[in-house]
Order: structure tokens, then C-alpha cells, then sequence
């Protein structure tokens, strides 16, 4: 199944279980979604739950968190979260803060979910990875998913949750394919938000990453295996809740630490784990500084070799696993 | 000849719309009907000819129907709401108040206006002037001064403050300027989507009118006829700048583009309770939102931190206070009109102040917030973290 299947029929499962929610965002109904992650829900639901809106994010944001506030449950589609920064303030002041500030009297169970994180030759303002944004905010949940089971089991929960969930996608990802397990069909398969997966077991260095690299992290782990290096790739799935301790329990048994991720160096997820573990009992168990593999420091460039080098590969996550063991051929 | 003058009769009033605003005396409503003995029993009023301006659509009628009970009722709301804000601003300046802290005194008509005319499942929302709000939509004035004390027995249990106070039917109390618009506008959608026959009035100042959002969410709800009056309580100035220097127009209530608007004289709480009414009766019967322009004012400055006086001259708050005041005028139509003597007023007022008085010594005998709550309410109850760290990495709490 591949991944926009995956997120398709979660929406639609979550749709037909539950009248109070719907899908909002701009192109969701006609035109079926700018990715297609919402194909054929306007025939099957109509308009009054799949509602095309104006090109007006800030507007549509504070719409779903006041309908969030007056008991549905709206799953607001930005058509990347390039464009939610123009709605920011409604995500995290309105959705993120009002439980809290009403003394727990008023709860928003709102998704915003949407594609994130660099495409493919779209240059600087369409290729921005906003997990550190989101995931700096207490009142928030915010999810990274990778594999269409991710999808799926990730995106009931968060329309389940009720909590404002933001819901990172990546547009690279929705055309790919996947296997799904007999468990993850069913109507009723749910995965836990703040929950990490070990995706491949290993017991030289640890692989943290989320969402596309993830993929690039498994290849990786899979040339390493050629040179008898054994490394442990975890797919994150949360940002927030972060599985720290699924990641510290990894670091305990191979002392060594690699964080990789899209987006940029600077205050990001990978400078949030390495914090976390230098901080605690995984600095005595490290044995080689941690090492975060990024976006690189630079607004993305067009140009395809540009390009190339402002994100992470397989050899380049190769390389500096090597260089976490001390083996430099 | 008589076509003409069949012009010039309704050119004329349109005429005065785009030349001034309404007329904001609080006491030019006229008895046109004797005053019943049974004090349920409604009598009829007539509102000065200038309290309304429409755009794109009828004003509402002149012609009010009143009780004795209802007049008495609007009194004593608005004595108790101008004490409860009274209150705040004493235990402010006794630094019993942290932060911000903004008072609505001379507004009354707005907010005991609007209440008058809808109901408990109606739905209202506003920004940071929304202690009365909170009051009237089923809070208490302790649970709100205790709010503002930062107790535990606050209507947010201490941890919203002067801006964020809650009820059921009463969505806050919102910080960010223009911010409460939209989310209003989604609360109008899920009661359409509900289909249930109810109302969302979504308030916001003349500062927030240019809020690009504000647009944002008339577009809205215009496209889907949400049932959503849109508020702009007119107070004059956004903070201190006056809204001839934020606004290229400032005839807020023609702001809507192709949504109808209605200026209100909301000096007036008789102008005020018939727009409400209309506005309620509007959105419900399915005719798309509306919106509504109390023309009103601040006695006091911004927020506490700002005396007021340095944007606007001392002598025209003391004008709008001694000629223009809700309350007096409101006042003046009881004695007038032989609704209750000017003893009975003063017994209101009495017990109005005794009431915000007792609701004082309440608050400040509840105690402030269990450190425990420090870490409640960040996440639903039962989907937390399994811990939330504190200010260093041993400073964490379990759930």
C-alpha cells in the first residue's frame, strides 16, 4: 500500500466511525487534493465534510480550532507546511495553549496535517522541515511518520487524540509503496503517538531518524552490514512526545549515536536528542561524540547539485558512521 | 414634484450614513405606551431615530418591547459588572493583579446588551476585554477575581489570568489581537454543521479590524452562511491610536464587503438589545453572518498600565462619562418611565456592590494553585506524555 493509500483510508475509516469529523483545507473536495490524499472522499461524504476552502490559511486554521473548541473534529489540510506559517499563530496560540489556559475546561482535538519538509525542486520556500517548530510546544502532539503502516496507525490516533495534533508528511513518500501487515488493514489499527520503532536491530552505532530518512538510514544500516557493522535504526514516528527512552535504551547497548534528519542543523530535532542524552545517564555510555546528520545551514537551493548537497544521502549517513566507530575506510 | 420628493425622502437618510455615525446619547429613548402595574408585562419604547445605520440591509426596528423586570434586570447587570471592573482596578493598584489587566467600564451596554438578546446555547467569543462576558455566560464574579488573583478558585483555576476565562457557551477571552475572529467563525460552522439553530456573536475591537484574518474570516462565512454575528465594539482607539489614524474607514459596520452590517448607538442599552436581537434572529433563520458596530467607549485607559489621557483630552472622557453613560441613561428611562423609584435604584446598587465586595473576600480566601497544576492541562487528561520536564533535566514530572 503505499503511503497516500494509507493516509486516504485512514480519513476515510476515521470518517465513517465517527460523524463529528471532517476534512477542510484548500482543493480537498473537487479536486480530489493537490497530492490526492483526499481522492474520492467528496463522493463518498459530501460536501458538508469535505469542504474546499479559499486560499486563506490563517483564516481556515483559526475556523478548524473554533470548531475544534465547539466539539467536531476537524483535519485540516495545509497544502504543505510551507504555507501554515502563515497560520502559526492559530496552530500554537489557539490550538496548542487554550486547554492549558482554560484550567483543562476547553480541550481541541484538531489535525493539521499536510506535506513537509524539502520536495524536489521546489527551491527555498516550498522545501522547509517544520518538526522543531512544532515540536518546541507544549500543548502540542506533532508526528513524523514514514511508512504507510506509520501512516495509517499514526493518523487514527492523532484524529483520535484529544489534543491538537500536527501531522508532518512527506510529499517524496506518498507514492511509495510499502508492505502492510494482516493487523495494520483492519478498520480499528491505531498506533501509539510518542512511540519509537526499531526498525532493524543492531548493536554497533544507532541510526536515530524520522520520516524520509528513514529510508536512508536503512540503506545505510544495509551497506554498513557489508563491512560487518551492525547498526540500529530507529524511526522516530513522534517528535513530540519524543521516545527518548526507547533511543537511550539503543545508545546503552552500542555507545554510539548518530541523529539524522531533514531539516536544518540549527536548534533542530537532532540537537534536541543530543541534548537529551549528553544531559542524562547516556553521556556515561557514550564512547564517540554524537553525530547529527542535517539539512544543511543553507536556504534550499534549485539547482539539482545544489541541491544534492544541502540534504542527507545513504553514503553520507555511510560516512559518518563510520567516522562514530573511528573507521575512516 | 412628488417622484422627487420621493427621492430626495430616501436619498437623504443614506445620505447622513457615510456623513457621520450614530448618535451615542444613552437616554433619548422615548415611553410610547403607559407603563403596565404587572412588572412581566411588556410596554412598548421608541429608540431615538438616529441609533441605527445599516449597509445592505434594513435597520432594526425602532420600536422596543420592554418589561419592567427586563429594564431592572439590564440595571443591575451592568451596575454589577461596572463594580466587579471597579474591583479589579483597586486590587490592581493594591498589586494584587499580575500582568495584564483590561477593564470594560463604560462598555456595559455592549456586553449586558448582547446577553440580553440570546440565549444560554448561543455562543460568544471576544479578545482580552472579557471579564463581564465571562460573568454573564453562567461564571461568577468571584470565580473571575479570583482569576485574576491568580487562585484556585479561578474560572481557569489561575492558570489563564485577566485574558482567558472560559464558560460552556463562552469561548474567552482570547490575547492575540483579531485571533478570536476566526476561531469564532468555527464555532458558527460546527453549530451549522450540528444543525443546531443557534448563534455565535464573535467580538472584536477597532484595533483588531484590520487584522487581515478578520477579512479572512468574513470571507468565510459569507461563502458558507455560517450563522456568525461579527462584533466591532467601536471603543474609538486601539490602544491610544484613534481609529481615524488605524483605519482608511472606519465605518466598521460596512467593513464586511457583500455581509450586511448594522451601526448601533451602543451607549444605549435599549439600541443595544434590539440590534442583538435582530442580528440573533438573522443569522439564525439561515440568511448568513452579519455584522454589528457598537459605537461605545472606554472610561479607562488601554490596560491598567495606560492612564488614558495622553491620545485623547481629559475633557472628552469626562463628556462621554457625565452626559453619555449607559448606566445613567439606563437610570434615567427607569425613574422616567415609573419602572422603580430612585431608592430602589440605590438598593441595586447597594447590593451590587455588596455582591462584588463578598465575591472579593471569596477570591482572596482561595488559595493559589497546587504546584501539582503546573504540570495538569498542558494535555488532555489521560493522553500525556509520560513525563514533562521542568527548568533542569532533574526537575521532571511523571504522569
Amino acid at each position: 500500500m503505499t503511503v497516500r493509500e494509507a493516509l486516504n483510508t485512514a480519513i476515510e475509516e476515521e470518517m465513517l466511525r465517527d460523524e463529528s469529523v471532517f476534512v477542510m483545507g484548500e482543493e480537498v473536495a473537487r479536486y480530489n487534493g493537490a497530492y490526492k490524499v483526499t481522492k474520492g472522499l467528496l463522493d463518498k461524504f459530501g460536501d458538508k465534510r469535505v469542504v474546499d476552502t479559499p486560499i486563506t490559511e490563517m483564516g481556515f486554521a483559526g475556523l478548524a480550532v473554533g470548531a475544534a473548541l465547539a466539539g467536531l473534529r476537524p483535519i485540516c489540510e495545509f497544502m504543505t507546511f510551507n504555507f501554515a506559517m502563515q497560520a502559526i499563530d492559530q496552530i500554537v496560540n489557539s490550538g496548542g495553549k487554550t486547554y492549558y489556559m482554560s484550567g483543562g475546561n476547553v480541550p481541541c482535538p484538531v489535525v493539521f496535517r499536510g506535506p513537509n519538509g524539502a520536495a524536489s525542486g521546489v527551491a527555498a520556500q516550498h522545501s522547509q522541515d517544520y518538526c522543531a517548530w512544532y515540536g518546541s510546544i507544549p500543548g502540542l502532539k506533532v508526528v513524523s511518520p514514514w511508512s504507510a503502516e506509520d501512516c495509517k496507525g499514526l493518523l487514527k490516533a492523532a484524529i483520535r487524540d484529544p489534543n491538537p495534533v500536527v501531522f508532518l508528511e512527506n510529499e517524496m513518500l506518498y507514492g511509495v509503496s510499502f508492505p502492510m501487515s494482516q493487523e495494520a488493514l483492519s478498520d480499528n489499527f491505531l498506533l501509539p503517538i510518542g512511540k519509537a520503532k526499531v526498525e532493524r536491530e543492531g548493536t554497533d552505532v544507532t541510526i536515530v531518524a524520522h520520516s524520509k530518512m528513514v529510508t536512508h538510514s536503512l540503506e545505510a544500516a544495509e551497506a554498513l552490514a557489508k563491512e560487518d557493522i551492525k547498526a540500529e535504526v530507529i524511526n522516530l514516528r513522534s517528535i513530540r512526545p519524543l521516545d527518548i527512552d526507547t533511543i537511550l535504551k539503543s545508545v546503552k547497548k552500542t555507545n554510539r549515536l548518530i541523529i539524522v534528519e531533514g531539516g536544518f542543523p540549527a536548534f533542530g530535532v537532532g540537537s534536541e536528542i543530543c541534548a537529551q542524552i549528553v544531559e542524562g545517564e547516556g553521556f556515561d555510555y557514550l564512547d564517540a561524540p554524537v553525530e547529527r546528520v542535517t539539512g544543511a545551514d543553507v536556504p534550499t537551493p534549485y539547482a539539482a547539485n545544489l541541491e544534492a548537497l544541502s540534504f542527507p544521502d545513504t553514503p553520507l549517513i555511510v560516512k559518518v558512521a563510520k567516522r562514530a566507530l573511528y573507521r575512516t575506510n | 414634484m412628488a417622484t422627487l420628493r420621493c427621492l430626495r425622502r430616501s436619498a437623504l437618510p443614506r445620505l447622513s450614513i457615510f456623513s457621520r455615525g450614530v448618535q451615542t446619547s444613552a437616554d433619548t429613548t422615548r415611553l410610547t405606551s403607559g407603563t403596565p402595574e404587572d412588572s412581566s408585562e411588556p410596554f412598548q419604547v421608541t429608540l431615538h431615530e438616529d441609533s441605527f445605520h445599516s449597509y445592505k440591509c434594513d435597520t432594526p426596528s425602532l420600536d422596543v418591547s420592554v418589561t419592567k423586570d427586563s429594564l431592572l434586570d439590564m440595571y443591575r447587570q451592568m451596575q454589577t459588572m461596572r463594580r466587579m471592573e471597579m474591583a479589579a482596578d483597586a486590587l490592581y493598584k493594591a498589586k494584587l493583579i499580575r500582568g495584564f489587566c483590561h477593564l470594560a467600564i463604560g462598555q456595559e451596554a455592549v456586553s449586558v446588551g448582547i446577553e440580553s438578546g440570546i440565549t444560554p446555547e448561543d455562543r460568544v467569543i471576544t479578545a482580552y476585554r472579557c471579564h463581564p462576558f465571562a460573568v454573564l455566560r453562567g461564571g461568577t464574579i468571584k470565580g473571575v477575581i479570583a482569576e485574576l488573583l491568580g487562585r484556585q478558585a479561578g474560572m481557569s483555576h489561575g492558570k489563564g489570568g485577566s485574558m482567558h476565562i472560559f464558560t460552556p457557551s463562552f469561548f474567552g477571552g482570547n490575547g492575540i489581537v483579531g485571533a478570536q475572529v476566526p476561531v469564532g467563525a468555527g464555532i458558527a460552522f460546527a453549530q451549522k454543521y450540528l444543525e443546531r439553530k443557534t448563534a455565535t456573536f464573535a467580538l472584536y475591537g477597532d484595533g483588531a479590524s484590520n487584522q487581515g484574518q478578520v477579512f479572512e474570516a468574513f470571507n468565510m462565512a459569507k461563502l458558507w452562511d455560517l450563522p456568525c454575528v461579527f462584533v466591532c465594539e467601536n471603543n474609538k482607539y486601539g490602544m491610544g491610536t484613534s481609529a481615524e489614524r488605524s483605519s482608511s474607514n472606519t465605518k466598521y459596520f460596512t467593513r464586511g464587503d457583500q455581509i450586511p452590517g448594522i451601526q448601533v448607538n451602543g451607549m444605549d442599552i435599549l439600541a443595544s438589545h434590539q440590534a442583538v436581537k435582530f442580528a440573533r434572529e438573522w443569522v439564525v433563520e439561515g440568511k448568513g453572518p452579519l455584522l454589528l458596530e457598537f459605537v461605545t467607549y472606554r472610561y479607562g485607559g488601554h490596560s491598567m498600565s495606560d492612564p488614558g489621557t495622553t491620545y485623547r483630552t481629559r475633557e472628552e472622557i469626562q463628556r462621554m462619562r457625565s452626559t453619555q453613560d449607559p448606566i445613567r441613561g439606563l437610570q434615567r428611562y427607569i425613574e422616567e418611565w415609573g419602572v422603580a423609584s430612585e431608592e430602589d435604584l440605590k438598593a441595586i446598587d447597594k447590593q451590587a456592590k455588596q455582591e462584588v465586595d463578598r465575591a472579593v473576600e471569596e477570591a482572596k480566601e482561595s488559595p493559589e494553585p497546587e504546584v501539582k497544576d503546573l504540570w495538569t492541562d498542558i494535555y488532555y487528561k489521560g493522553t500525556e506524555p509520560p513525563f514533562m520536564r521542568g527548568r533542569e533535566r532533574e526537575e521532571i514530572h511523571y504522569y
